[in-house]
């Protein structure tokens, strides 16, 4: 029940202090510049194929560019909208009377969960959700898995949001986003080497990119994500997918990892709040 | 069964020890000050028993139950020093979200929510957001919240800190009507004038242990210097004054005209005596000897000791620094 009043006054600040509001409108914006892109591209003489399989693995790569960019701006609004939330409110004290009323210190940090996922799960679909809808009803076209990548988005933004209340319940609210920007950096490069090592057959710089990714799974969700929104033949043919899913796909076994990382960031955050002195 | 109970109560913070170990018992309806220099450990203390701060030793009941009890806090309420808030609220949505906080059903959260705006003076502003308030309305909404639980214990950390004379008014009318409900309040304030007006102990505190505790009727009752001005002071009448009190001290020329025998200069009525008496209660039976023994009385003032000179006899003049 307390979970719930602290998950609302979450949602109520996110509206409040406008946060929900320009998210909203510079997704909308930038689902508009991506729609007017995408027509302009669709119906440009040479920018698709015309030929039907080509077309569509053509489409497939434009829509998984799209995603590309709304995955990190998912990744980076779950760091904007909870680095400030314990670390802000342990730093002006407005924590003070809501510790000292007849709520555990854990249901605290859960209700900021459950209220940063709903903004969340809502942003993802504005932007995820959007773009495929945009590409389904311009072009017809929705890809392999939408929903089963949409939910491995979502996750991330979960893991990010996780770890950033983990470092929120400790750090002040700059040094949480450096840290938890700076573990993203590890991530998308890791991504990127262990793509590149997949590519050049290079072991030891795909084990690099699977070190990283357990260090931060985060990107290792997205490729999962891509993978599963990218047809089977852009699959094979796409030996490096620059937008992931291509050549050194994450196991699932990869996600049950990200999973639990989310859990126990989650774990860490209530345990630390709570042997905090405020 | 006492509001609030500690024994030995520690806290450090790496090697600062900022309370030493303190032993304290506040009986249920009492209105009990927390008076000690800055950096004292008053905050510290209040922090501890409402699960803000872990203490480092010892331990601390509130109600009859741990501090470490959750559910106990749905009858305490809390008005920390330098209250902030989510000031994106307005003030009824803040008292809401209090309210739900404390468990409190929606029905009766409404009427209380309006009660309390009423009594803070905040009504006309209650759909306002907390960011366009003065310091002072900042003050009364949070002395509001602390209040919406009917709470049987009331801790109010500073609370006229930022309040100009009519909200400091506003906060004793608040403790005296606590005080009539049977709610214990303990109060944190470096204002002794309010402190001395509303509590009926105080504990002094200095380096985080207790110094002295006392009640403050004994201020009043207890032992107090008076003065008296009066013409025709014989040394047998001055004599006579140590069946009253002690430490008699009469002023020089009284005293040069007492050693000589030479009373002209009393007896024109500038002779002043002061003397210690036990209780205020006895000063009628001075005013009657001084009369039936024959000396002109002009005046018998009592110099009570204020809560501020106890303040620096106890604490020092040092700050606890």
């Amino acid at each position: 029940m307390r979970i719930l009043v602290i998950a609302k006054l979450t949602f109520r600040e996110a509206s409040r202090r406008k946060i929900a509001l320009t998210a909203g409108l510079l997704g909308l914006a930038f689902l508009a510049v991506y729609n007017v892109g995408f027509y302009y591209v669709r119906t440009q003489p040479y920018g698709i194929p015309t030929a039907a399989l080509g077309q569509r693995e053509a489409i497939n790569l434009m829509l998984m560019a799209g995603l590309y960019a709304a995955n990190f701006m998912t990744g980076v609004m779950s760091v904007l909208v909870s680095a400030d939330s314990l670390a802000g409110e342990i730093n002006s004290g407005a924590i003070h009377a809501i510790v000292a009323k007849p709520i555990r210190r854990s249901e605290i940090v859960l209700g900021k969960w459950v209220g940063f996922a709903g903004l969340l799960a809502l942003y993802v679909l504005l932007m995820g959700g959007g773009l495929i809808l945009s590409v389904g009803l311009q072009a017809n076209f929705f890809p392999l898995n939408p929903l089963g990548g949409i939910g491995l988005m979502y996750l991330e933004t979960l893991l990010v949001m996780s770890i950033t209340l983990a470092f929120s319940s400790r750090l002040s609210t700059l040094a949480t986003g450096a840290a938890v920007f700076g573990m993203y950096g590890i991530s998308f490069l890791g991504g990127w080497v262990e793509q590149i090592g997949g590519v050049l057959k290079s072991q030891s710089a795909v084990d690099i990119g699977v070190l990283a990714s357990l260090i931060m799974p985060s990107e290792s969700l997205w490729r999962r994500a891509a993978y599963e929104m990218t047809s089977p033949l852009l699959r094979t043919l796409g030996n490096f997918n620059p937008f992931g899913g291509g050549a050194s796909v994450p196991s699932p076994l990869m996600i049950v990892y990200a999973t639990l990382f989310a859990l126990v960031a989650l774990g860490l955050a209530i345990r630390t709040f709570l042997r905090r002195d405020l | 069964m006492p509001a609030i109970e500690t024994e030995s109560l520690r806290k450090e913070f790496g090697s600062r020890v900022a309370v030493k170990g303190l032993t304290l018992q506040v009986e249920q309806g009492e209105v009990f000050g927390f008076l000690g220099p800055n950096g004292a450990g008053k905050t510290t203390f209040i922090k501890m028993m409402l699960g803000l701060v872990r203490p480092t030793a010892g331990r601390g009941q509130m109600l009859g139950t741990p501090i470490s009890d959750v559910a106990t806090r749905a009858k305490v309420g809390f008005l920390p020093e330098h209250f902030r808030f989510h000031d994106w609220l307005t003030a009824d949505e803040f008292l809401t979200l209090n309210g739900q906080l404390y468990g409190l059903g929606s029905s009766d959260l409404k009427q209380r929510s309006a009660d309390l705006l009423e009594k803070v003076g905040l009504e006309p502003f209650r759909h306002q957001q907390l960011r366009t308030f003065s310091k002072g309305m900042l003050q009364r909404i949070g002395l509001a919240q602390a209040l919406l639980n009917h709470p049987a214990l009331v801790f109010l950390d500073e609370p006229t800190s930022g309040l100009d004379p009519i909200g400091r008014r506003l906060v004793r009318d608040v403790i005296r009507d606590l005080r009539q409900e049977g709610a214990t309040v303990f109060l944190n304030s470096h204002l002794l004038s309010e402190v001395e007006i509303t509590c009926d102990r105080v504990a002094f505190i200095k380096h985080g242990e207790v110094l002295r505790i006392n009640a403050l009727q004994s201020l009043v009752d207890g032992e107090t210097s008076v003065t008296i001005r009066a013409s025709g002071l014989t040394p047998a009448i001055l004599a006579g004054l140590e069946h009253f009190g002690q430490d008699i001290r009469a002023d020089g020329e009284l005293q040069a005209a007492a050693t000589s025998g030479e009373l002209r200069a009393a007896a024109r009525g500038s002779g002043r005596v002061s003397l210690t008496v036990s209780s205020e209660a006895i000063l009628p039976e001075i005013a009657r000897y001084l009369v039936t023994q024959g000396a002109e009385l002009y005046a018998l003032t009592p110099q009570r000791i204020s809560l501020e000179e106890l303040f620096i006899q106890v604490v020092g003049t040092d700050g606890g620094l």
